[in-house]
């Protein structure tokens, strides 16, 4: 998925949670900074992750989340483990076969 | 440098602004008793007030056979230990508490520490590596949360009480190497509700991670001996590490961790916040022990604690309040404006009745919780006066609908 691809998903996840005024997520880009601009809480980003997590069907460690700032910083986490789910599954697959 | 705290100096005085524009009104995180009369009541600003927020699950803290033996073990052993076990020694009553605890859990080992927060401070970095993870319930208490930002290990948080997301990422990781580690609580302190463990046992079995349950507020609580949600669900035999406290239902203060695992006992020696602790003093050591003995000694007081909890709920629910999911000794009710929360326990007091306000970002969903805890040791007089006084106040700020007035809407 593109990192354009991936914003998109980040943006949609982001409206759908209900935190954020409609006007701010209309105004989401990658270089948005989640703390400042959001205005979310250390536990609505942690849940807002978990979400995102469950959307791309991946893992981010809670350490990782520290050195996120904005939503581009984000995608990329995401994106990055989303690359070694993808290998986790191809290696399941050729221990199976 | 405490400039970093204006904003919550700001949402403090806000809070109070809120709570009422009485001059009696208190600061909801600064509340001074002047006298404790009992595991029950207390004296605050020169009022009785019924305690309904204490997490003295079994009323023990005045039970005369556990003050006698902690004053028998000041007299005898001093008031502290001045030091901690590794460094400065450990105390007979140490070791013998130990061996209680283990022999009434039913577990090989036990190690005690100086809080229930120390508990997981404790032994989360020093079960959980570089290699590991850890999947934490996303409702997890801060002492879990403050543990695992100890550990070298991969943190992940999991969806509260739900073990198909568990096992989602377990399977995700199901190729790392390392140990994982799946930490849950028997009974969350928040809203009451309980983890579904055996749901989570089945996870925990297909996928070969370990299990940590913290049983604080449910250890004296739950299961027929009061061994927690793990003897009340069937699933001890599945549960690798009990963590819990003495600061709850056993009335005094202090944490521990059981296992059968084999070399548990080298984590005395790994876990920094048991090394460079002072151990428990005298006093509590002997107070605990002989609470534990009176739990063993006095299964009634379990069903006591159910009965009145059971009461509690019930009268609350009936009167329409929104409540957790679960009768449990944690009974919340759920607001969804911290103003609104501050007034009604503001007025709860005015009255005579100390429970706790719980407030975001602490509470689960964001909610402002005025949360109770119910006691073996409240009386049904004492339940009733509680339930009366929160349907009245709920009626006069608007919470619940007068009885009449919500039979006409639900015939509308």
């Amino acid at each position: 998925m593109s990192q354009e691809n991936v914003i998109s998903v980040i943006i949609d996840a982001v409206r759908s949670q209900g935190d954020v005024p409609p006007e701010i997520c209309d105004r989401i880009t990658a270089e948005t900074n989640i703390v400042r601009d959001l205005k979310l809480d250390s536990i609505a980003v942690m849940d807002f992750i978990m979400e995102l997590e469950t959307r791309f069907k991946t893992v981010v460690p809670l350490d990782a989340i520290a050195d996120v700032q904005t939503v581009g910083d984000l995608a990329t986490i995401l994106t990055r483990n989303q690359a070694t789910a993808h290998e986790t599954r191809n290696s399941q697959t050729d221990v199976q076969v | 440098m405490l400039q970093k705290y204006g904003a919550l100096k700001r949402a403090r005085a806000q809070l109070l602004d809120a709570g009422s524009t009485d001059s009696d009104a208190q600061d909801p995180f600064d509340v001074r008793f002047e006298t404790i009369l009992g595991p029950a009541e207390a004296v605050l600003a020169g009022r009785k007030v019924l305690l309904f927020g204490t997490n003295n699950y079994l009323g023990l803290t005045f039970d005369a056979g556990c003050i006698e033996q902690a004053v028998a073990a000041v007299r005898g052993d001093g008031t502290g230990t001045t030091g901690s076990r590794i460094a400065n020694g450990t105390y007979g009553s140490h070791a013998r508490l130990e061996r209680k605890l283990a022999q009434f859990l039913g577990r090989r080992d036990v190690m005690l520490f100086t809080t229930g927060y120390q508990a997981n401070v404790g032994i989360l970095p020093a079960l959980a590596g570089a290699d590991d993870y850890l999947l934490l319930d996303a409702d997890s208490h801060a002492s879990i949360y403050d543990g695992a930002k100890l550990s070298d290990a991969s943190v992940t948080r999991f969806r509260h009480n739900d073990p198909d997301d568990l096992y989602r990422r377990l399977r995700f990781l199901a190729d790392r190497p390392g140990d994982k580690l799946i930490v849950v609580e028997g009974i969350y302190s928040m809203l009451g509700d309980m983890a579904p463990l055996r749901e989570l046992v089945a996870v925990k079995r297909e996928t070969g991670a370990f299990l940590l349950v913290d049983e604080a507020h449910s250890l004296g609580v739950l299961g027929a001996h009061g061994r927690g949600l793990a003897e009340a669900t069937g699933t001890e035999g599945d549960v690798d590490f009990v963590v819990g406290t003495f600061s709850k239902s056993l009335g005094g203060i202090g944490g521990f961790c059981a296992s059968d695992l084999p070399d548990f006992d080298m984590l005395r020696l790994a876990s920094r916040a048991y090394m460079f602790t002072a151990s428990l003093p005298p006093a509590v050591i002997a107070g605990v022990t002989q609470a534990l003995e009176t739990l063993e000694r006095r299964p009634e007081l379990c069903a006591d604690l159910a009965r009145n909890a059971a009461h509690l709920y019930e009268g609350l629910a009936a009167a329409g309040f929104a409540l957790g999911p679960t009768i449990s000794p944690i009974i919340s009710i759920r607001l969804n404006d911290t103003g609104l929360a501050a007034a009604f326990w503001n007025r709860l007091l005015q009255v005579g009745i100390y429970v706790n306000l719980a407030l975001p970002p602490a509470t689960p969903e964001r909610q402002s919780l005025l949360r109770t805890s119910v006691s073996a040791a409240h009386t049904p007089a004492q339940i009733d006066q509680a339930i009366g006084a929160m349907t009245s106040i709920g009626l006069e700020l608007g919470v619940l609908q007068d009885p009449s007035e919500r039979y006409f809407s639900a015939a509308q």
